[in-house]
């Protein structure tokens, strides 16, 4: 504006509004690439999941036909079911974080080392960690198996099982989703104020009570991503579940995600109409968790928390 | 992943080498083999090169599970001249959507449809051919020797004699009847098996093809024969969660006795450190003995994508390919039976055990059941079989599923 006042002899309208102009300018090319790649796809499937499709020959219009059929599919409740179970229990990978980095939030020798190697199942591929615990699962010679042999006398193969397997996985999916969030408390910790816990012990507070009222409420930056990693974690479980079980024993492992790689991606499918519902529907369900995360920041920084 | 960066670098390999041999026409070729079956066709390519100096086979190979999606993508993006697929129903999307050349002129030019005629059915979609097949290989119940032996059992040749047997292995805490289903597949191979021996072969065509309910009595039938396993507790615990390699270490280590297997399952064994006296190969025993004995064999083809650049040379050889003398060598090489009639049979006892069971087969030869089902129907159809045995009391859950998909699979 104050270039405009001082009346240069070229007065284009670049220069008038170039202040304008440069943000939505700097934000183009990652807008382009947002919708080309996540926006459009988005539409894309909701048109596709009309269609009855192989990926080859024509498309037919079926409508809502491949809702009317996933709605009558055992296997789809499975997968719904299945992820239901995810999203509760991966949530324990929240306050395991929590307890953890409390706990080597300390100035001790050598924390450093602690510290990486807590962190360390994080770094690690997520189909090694599939393959490492289906070894320890295997019956015969996992060490899971052979534990459970030695104390109960029977083995328990928990991958062969459709009423554990869920759960066998899950546990393997917590192993780096706890390291993450220990991750993220740990940088929450250190910004935790020691005016702040100096004064509360002065006012005797200790233990849980310190916890709860002193430390807490400074880590609700922390708090908040953590849930948020895990709740998209959860509902996108798919390397473990395919390493692991490949959806098995007969489809009682399957997440949402799996379901719809194999309709519309996998050897057997090729069900691309039907794959495409599937993933609206698992996108519905993403965007009731999203917008809520989405509605609570912008709560926040309207609060100017 | 990782084909499609190899598919792409290979495409630019091709087309930098079809630069450097201008002079020489290039026949692309790609496929999925491991290394031994490489090694056999390698021998064939030299071959068709020697012979056609002034053709040049370019291979390109990729990995199973990778080809099987990779395909889809470069017969309608970039295709070869020549890929492996296989016959059945597993070639009908693509010669459905026009993907694979008619190659009926190949067949009928050389005399093949003589030479080839276990795999001619199998190999044709609307009275034409669609590729040439070069391989295949038996189905069947292998067994370790030496836990027969020790337990002073004979081998059998009926169902009740197999039960029989059965019920000792059981009580000398061996598995009668291992298998791994965590890739699904080999639970089809005993299920093919009960149905070929229970209703025959024309029955478990009309079934694979869509034209039976799964609700039929004569299917509940052959559940009723796979249940005198799984009630008892004749077939390996925790199947679900074994690959079909750990079932086979089952058999090394003389845990399990019987394995309803392809011949590839010999290497296994051997490579565990079975010789080839300690391990066996048996018929799968007669169930009803008026039904006439039919077996799976799974055959390996070779097609021309409709968009291949040089088809005439592409057809030069899959002709070569069907000779009996390429036949032969390959085959020698992979430890496999040839398709062609007049080929020679590798001298190693279960490809002679295969040939002389396959060539007397009065049935008729499937192709194995994700060959002969819809891909669809075969994953769907397998699920259940794996479930059966390890929920036998959902058996009617089960067939009820199988009928809704077939309803829908088939329209």
């Amino acid at each position: 504006m104050s270039v405009a006042s001082t009346g240069t002899p070229r007065r284009t309208w670049w220069r008038e509004n170039q202040q304008r102009l440069t943000p939505y300018l700097f934000l183009v090319p990652g807008v382009l690439f947002f919708m080309v790649y996540v926006i459009i796809p988005v539409f894309q499937s909701f048109w596709l999941s009309g269609f009855d499709w192989d990926g080859l020959g024509p498309k037919e219009w079926v409508g809502l036909g491949n809702y009317t059929e996933l709605f009558d599919d055992e296997a789809f409740y499975t997968s719904l079911k299945n992820n239901v179970i995810w999203l509760v229990l991966y949530m324990l990978a929240v306050p395991a974080g929590l307890g953890i980095a409390i706990f080597l939030n300390q100035t001790v020798r050598g924390i450093r080392i602690y510290k990486s190697l807590f962190f360390f199942p994080f770094v690690i591929s997520q189909v090694v960690v599939g393959l490492i615990f289906s070894w320890f699962y295997a019956p015969n010679f996992g060490l899971f198996y052979r534990l459970i042999e030695w104390a109960t006398g029977h083995g328990v193969a928990i991958l062969a099982d459709p009423n554990l397997v869920t759960y066998g996985i899950i546990l393997a999916g917590l192993w780096p989703q706890i390291a993450y969030c220990m991750i993220l408390f740990l940088t929450g910790l250190n910004a935790v104020d020691p005016e702040q816990v100096e004064a509360a012990r002065l006012d005797a507070a200790k233990g849980w009570k310190m916890l709860w009222y002193v430390i807490l409420p400074q880590l609700r930056p922390a708090t908040f991503m953590a849930v948020v990693v895990t709740v998209i974690g959860a509902l996108r479980s798919f390397d473990l579940v395919s390493i692991m079980t490949d959806g098995g024993p007969f489809g009682s492992s399957r997440v949402l995600s799996f379901y719809m790689y194999e309709q519309a991606l996998s050897e057997y499918g090729y069900r691309m109409g039907y794959g495409a519902a599937i993933a609206v529907i698992l996108f519905l369900i993403m965007m009731v968790f999203i917008s809520g995360f989405i509605w609570k920041m912008v709560d926040d920084e309207r609060k100017g928390l | 992943m990782r084909s499609i960066i190899s598919a792409s670098i290979s495409a630019l390999a091709v087309i930098a080498a079809t630069a450097a041999f201008g002079q020489q026409r290039v026949v692309s070729y790609y496929g999925d083999m491991d290394p031994t079956v490489l090694e056999g066709m390698q021998k064939v390519m030299d071959a068709f090169q020697e012979a056609n100096p002034d053709i040049k086979i370019e291979f390109q190979n990729f990995d199973h599970e990778g080809y099987k999606t990779s395909i889809r993508n470069f017969l309608t993006a970039e295709p070869p001249d020549v890929v492996n697929w296989y016959s059945g129903n597993r070639m009908a999307p693509f010669v459905n959507s026009g993907q694979f050349l008619d190659v009926s002129d190949v067949w009928e030019e050389n005399g093949l449809k003589d030479a080839f005629s276990s795999a001619l059915a199998s190999m044709t979609i609307d009275g034409k051919q669609w590729g040439i097949p070069w391989s295949y290989y038996q189905w069947g119940i292998y067994y370790n020797r030496d836990v027969y032996n020790e337990l002073g059992l004979e081998v059998p040749s009926t169902w009740d004699e197999f039960l029989a047997n059965c019920e000792v292995f059981k009580k000398a805490g061996v598995d009668c009847l291992t298998t791994g289903t965590k890739a699904l597949w080999p639970a089809a191979g005993i299920f093919d098996y009960l149905d070929l021996r229970t209703n025959g072969y024309d029955f478990h065509m009309a079934l694979t093809g869509g034209e039976v309910p799964w609700t039929d009595d004569r299917v509940k039938a052959v559940f009723a024969e796979w249940d005198k396993l799984v009630a008892p507790g004749y077939i390996t615990a925790n199947h679900a969660a074994l690959d079909w390699q750990d079932a086979a270490a089952l058999m090394v280590q003389g845990k399990a006795a019987n394995y309803v297997m392809g011949n590839f399952l010999v290497a296994v064994l051997k490579e565990g450190g079975m010789s080839e006296e300690s391990i066996g190969f048996m018929p799968f025993p007669t169930i009803n003995p008026d039904v006439p004995r039919a077996e799976d064999a799974p055959t390996e083809s070779m097609h021309i994508p409709a968009g291949a650049k040089n088809p005439e040379d592409a057809k030069k050889f899959l002709a070569f390919v069907a000779t009996p003398e390429a036949q032969s060598v390959v085959n020698a090489t992979i430890g496999q039976l040839p398709v062609n009639k007049n080929a020679e049979v590798a001298d190693d006892p279960f490809v002679q055990a295969g040939f002389e069971l396959l060539s007397t087969t009065p049935g008729g030869i499937a192709q194995f059941f994700d060959r002969d089902a819809p891909a669809e129907m075969a994953k769907i159809g397998m699920e259940g079989f794996q479930q059966f045995m390890v929920q036998p009391g959902q058996l009617d859950n089960i067939l009820d599923r199988l009928e809704k998909a077939r309803q829908r699979v088939y329209k």
